[in-house]
């Protein structure tokens, strides 16, 4: 059932993308929608850049976010490791394209392929061997896993910040009085690609059938023969791999430190909760939405409260509706402590 | 059960008890530091934690401090004051040091100070705000090494005020290091006649200021004043960059780490900012009194470490440096060790310093030289 | 109140009574008096979680409201210590109150990500509302506490005193688990719906356990201000909160005794990993302090592996299988694994 509610979500996707790259129809309703009257080129463009400087925070938020729904949908807990999947993915990457000067789509792959692994290793060893699960020990499992990753990330790459070369070029691009660096397109790219793939892989193929099946009801699905350890497992490799992802197109922007994890599964499960657990389009809307609330709150309100006025949305949003803008409550039913 | 709870606390009192008859040879001169070498300011404590050891290993094969040998107790505070006030009562009543270096930031220095202030041990702070040493006659046990904060604002106002510049904005992080410069910067401005049009912040975690930027830009800025010591300033120069900002950019002194200037790559070029002679030491006239100190500590350290040389690494050599001088003179009381360093003078990586009983930093902004970014390195700004 | 919560209470006493003889140093004491801190807000938190089965990742914030309204009111206002406690006191159950009333509606992880998000909102205003609450420079000068004129000023007094707190806090904690309340209270962890329909008003008992665990968290905070003598927004972090529930999960949810061990151990943990790196070092092994962290981690990820009922239960089910032991497990853990 949680996954009867995709094709609205799409739609308001597509029309938030359609919005963007459609702008002068969007800068005509701005004008018309905000102020009732004419409002200087200025002020357009301002708005401009921080939907920008927003969608661009929101896609890690969205990327994270669906890490944690994959694995969510699989086992019913939060992995507090996504975070780190995120980091690693960042480091790893900078250590074949800076150091080994690898060129940057066969780093892409190797880096990806390499936290995939990191992720199978992590259900194998800690997540497989737990007899009598309970939600709680599993995410403190999760939270143990990640201090060890991170511990590791520092032993391995040391305490400093590590910056990278952005994809293509480093100059940015003017865009109705806004600017736009290159590498903030690559991100709004490679998360329409993975969506796609996300939509194709679920829909389209057994493997992700079988993955759907497991997580609307784990008995029934192993009883039509599905294995559902295996499917945790691939869980795991998706969202590591995805995290990974996330890491290695962010890390041109904002250079990468081991310590970052926590800060980026945190943001990354307010996006999950927001949109519904266990919906990944949910995920995806809600998490550009907190990047874009965050970015106006920081332009027009207050750069020092800037996170506090996303998150007090959040809770208002919670509040009003306890599953989330488009979780289901009888989902939410299913999986609790 | 409660019965196996409490075997296990007294077992573990014993171990706590064992342990603490090991105590080391009473003929060595202990001293404490305490640096943030892991957790979130580990860019600081690592450099600080490589070159105590280093300085303690010259200065053994010296000879040691009058024959005695010079023993380090290294605590890691992991940046958290909890674990800090832990490192000092350890240093303090574990390992009897007779004086502590670091820690690293101000906010750990802060927590600390109460706790040697009433076990009367002399206490160099290897972290920048004015306040951790300021009134010295309530901190009576309390140094710190790196330049003053408030001296850094006053050399970025001056330089304004030579380019006419009167309508700044400012961003500063919402640490330690940059709420204290946040405050010094709104204290001084009038004193300057400089105007502060936008005042904002950013998390030391944030990846993107463009949205600051805007305001500042907005509010109709002659400059921007970016004030942090976390990686993330790095990003205030692209965020510029990106936005196509013409307006001139002022750092910090914690922008003293080449690390930060290659992270800030082509869009840090020509950015200004005060900070010790030590990171742009080939550009230092040779004659200059500094010189030497800075030329030896820079190779000694990038042969030792691999590594490029810091501010920070700098502030704990000459805060050992200081304390061994004192420690040469009067050995290892703390009270007089406190008295011997109130009257130091000492040619260090930071400045030259001269401490006195109403100045426990010995430093003022004659320490500082603008510096510049010229193709990727820190050169002294000659206009 | 069981008999055997009793002679778990008089041993403590009689332990917190020998520790600074057994000791003998100061510094253990120091370190002893953060765990006591820890111990007081687990108490709470293991109310909340294990007998209510209501999880919350905020009470770093409880905590920051007690440190932060200690040392407002003494350093800002000049009150007496102790008044300003009461006032962090009343605050945090205020607060508790108007937080809790949405928010205990919600239920696993979307409670864990409201009070995640309670917690950094707290956090945020702790940075941001520089004039109130000092900002990141934080807040100094905070005087010590005085009892009748006898001030906390060696860190011998402040162990007995804190621990004092603890063993009062925990005497009232099991005194209401076993009362008509607190067998309320397992019911709604077991069945809410069951435990409505026989008369239990859930919402009312849920918003009053919380406040009561929030009051725990406000007085270790205050505690906390007035041992360290200064406070800036650092040990409030989400972090710390999340710390404490692992705290809480690692000694064992279902049981006070386990919060105590949980928060005894992690607490301890780190002194234990720094004892062993000067070990290492003394019989000449190159450790790095950089180790540290993977070897908590470790230590945790093991913990939750092979004690799957945490380290209290795990820990006495294995002295009782070694030794034979005959007796009934505390409380009823054992049976209402879920």
């Amino acid at each position: 059932m949680i996954w009867i509610q995709h094709d609205p979500v799409i739609d308001s996707g597509h029309i938030l993308l359609k919005s963007l790259f459609f702008y002068p129809v969007l800068k005509k309703q701005i004008r018309k929608n905000i102020t009732g009257r004419a409002m200087t080129e200025s002020t357009i463009s301002d708005i401009l850049q921080f939907m920008f400087m927003g969608i661009q925070r929101g896609c890690i938020y969205a990327l994270a976010a669906i890490g944690f729904n994959m694995i969510y949908n699989a086992t019913g807990i939060i992995n507090f490791a996504q975070g780190e999947f995120v980091v690693i993915g960042g480091l790893m990457m900078v250590t074949l394209t800076m150091t080994w000067n690898l060129p940057i789509p066969l780093a892409f792959l190797l880096t990806t392929a390499f936290v995939t692994l990191i992720g199978i290793a992590m259900e194998r060893f800690t997540i497989n061997p737990v007899k009598h699960p309970t939600v709680l020990r599993l995410i403190i499992i999760t939270i143990a896993v990640s201090i060890i990753i991170k511990g590791a990330a520092m032993c391995f790459w040391g305490k400093n910040s590590h910056f990278m070369r952005h994809f293509s070029s480093a100059e940015t691009l003017d865009f109705y009085g806004a600017t736009i660096l290159p590498q903030t397109i690559w991100i709004i790219g490679i998360l329409l690609f993975i969506v796609a793939g996300y939509i194709f892989f679920f829909n389209y193929t057994m493997t992700g059938k079988c993955m759907r099946a497991c997580a609307i009801n784990r008995d029934a699905a192993r009883l039509a023969g599905i294995n559902d350890r295996k499917m945790v497992m691939l869980s795991f490799a998706l969202s590591a791999g995805i995290g990974a992802i996330a890491g290695i197109i962010i890390t041109p922007i904002i250079q990468m430190d081991y310590a970052r994890g926590a800060l980026l599964g945190i943001k990354g499960f307010g996006a999950a909760v927001l949109g519904g657990l266990g919906n990944s389009m949910g995920a995806i809307i809600a998490g550009v939405l907190i990047g874009v609330l965050e970015a106006l709150a920081a332009g027009y309100i207050s750069s020092h409260y800037m996170d506090a006025i996303a998150l007090i949305i959040l809770l208002l949003v919670l509040f009003v509706r306890p599953s989330g803008l488009f979780g289901s409550s009888e989902a939410m039913r299913l999986k609790e402590f | 059960m409660k019965k196996r709870s409490v075997f296990l606390l007294a077992a573990l009192a014993m171990v706590l008890s064992f342990s603490s008859a090991i105590t080391a040879m009473a003929e060595d001169i202990h001293v404490g530091c305490i640096f943030a070498i892991t957790g979130k300011a580990s860019w600081l404590g690592e450099p600080e934690r490589n070159t105590a050891e280093m300085v303690a290993k010259k200065i053994n094969a010296a000879g040691g401090i009058n024959g005695k040998k010079l023993v380090l107790h290294i605590e890691d505070d992991q940046g958290d004051n909890t674990q800090a006030v832990n490192a000092v009562n350890k240093l303090i009543k574990k390992d009897k040091v007779c004086a502590i270096i670091g820690p690293s930031t101000s906010g750990t220095s802060m927590a600390v100070v109460p706790i040697v202030q009433e076990a009367k041990i002399p206490l160099l702070s290897c972290a920048g705000a004015a306040v951790i040493v300021e009134p010295a006659s309530e901190r009576k046990w309390v140094f710190k090494t790196p330049q003053k904060d408030s001296d850094c604002v006053k050399r970025i106002y001056d330089h304004m005020k030579g380019k006419g510049i009167k309508d700044i904005g400012i961003i500063s992080s919402t640490s330690g290091f940059g709420d204290a410069g946040r405050n010094q910067l709104k204290k001084i401005a009038a004193e300057y006649g400089i105007n502060i049009v936008a005042d904002e912040t950013y998390d030391p975690t944030a990846t993107d200021m463009t949205a600051q930027l805007v305001k500042i830009k907005n509010a109709g800025a002659q400059a921007v004043v970016n004030w942090s010591i976390e990686p993330a300033q790095a990003i205030v120069p692209q965020n510029i960059k990106q936005l196509k900002l013409t307006i001139p950019l002022y750092q910090s002194h914690g922008f003293g780490n080449l690390k930060y200037a290659a992270a800030a790559g082509e869009a840090g070029e020509g950015l200004i900012f005060p900070a010790g002679r030590l990171l742009a030491v080939d550009t230092v006239a040779d004659d200059h009194p500094q010189k030497k100190v800075l030329v030896d500590y820079r190779n000694e350290y990038e042969s030792t470490y691999k590594d490029k040389v810091s501010t920070f690494g700098g502030h704990a050599y000459d805060a050992l440096y200081i304390l061994t001088n004192a420690m040469k003179k009067v050995g290892d009381d703390p009270a007089k060790i406190r008295d011997e360093i109130e009257k130091t003078e000492f040619v260090g990586t930071a400045g030259i310093f001269k401490f006195s009983p109403t100045d426990h930093c010995g430093l003022d902004k004659t320490a500082f030289e603008m510096l510049t970014v010229k193709n990727g390195k820190f050169v002294v700004l000659t206009e | 109140m069981k008999i055997k919560d009793y002679i778990g209470i008089g041993i403590l006493i009689i332990v917190i009574a020998a520790m600074p003889d057994l000791v003998g140093n100061d510094y253990y004491l120091g370190v002893l008096i953060f765990t006591a801190f820890n111990c007081l807000t687990c108490t709470g938190l293991c109310l909340l979680m294990g007998y209510t089965g209501q999880i919350s990742i905020g009470h770093g914030a409880f905590i920051a409201i007690g440190a932060y309204s200690s040392a407002i009111l003494t350093t800002k206002l000049g009150w007496s210590p102790w008044t300003a406690m009461g006032c962090g006191v009343l605050l945090a159950a205020i607060t508790a109150v108007i937080v809790g009333i949405p928010t205990m509606r919600l239920k696993g992880h979307y409670l864990a990500m409201a009070t995640l998000g309670f917690a950094s909102i707290v956090h945020i205003v702790s940075v941001a509302a520089v004039d109130v609450t000092g900002g990141p420079s934080g807040i100094s000068g905070i005087p010590r506490l005085q009892i009748f004129g006898f001030a906390l000023n060696s860190d011998t007094r402040n162990f007995y005193f804190s621990w004092g707190v603890v063993v009062v806090g925990l005497y009232l904690a099991v005194n209401l688990i076993h009362s008509r309340v607190g067998r309320g209270l397992q019911a709604i962890h077991g069945s809410e719906d069951a435990a409505s329909s026989l008369g239990v008003n859930i919402a009312v008992d849920k918003i009053k356990i919380l406040v009561l665990s929030a009051i725990y968290a406000s007085i270790s905070g205050s505690l906390y201000a007035h041992y360290v003598l200064y406070i800036d927004p650092g040990p409030f972090d989400i972090m710390h909160s999340v710390l404490l529930v692992t705290m809480v999960a690692v000694g064992g949810l279902h049981n006070i005794w386990g919060a105590i061990t949980g928060a005894v151990l992690l607490s301890l943990l780190p002194e234990f990993l720094s004892f062993l790196s000067e070990y290492l070092q003394g019989i000449g092994i190159r450790y790095q302090t950089d180790y540290d962290t993977l070897i908590y981690g470790s230590i945790l990820l093991l913990i939750m592996l092979f004690l799957p009922e945490g380290l209290f239960e795990g820990l006495s089910r294995s002295l009782k299988s070694i030794s034979g032991f005959r007796g009934k497990l505390a409380g009823r853990s054992s049976e209402r694994a879920d």
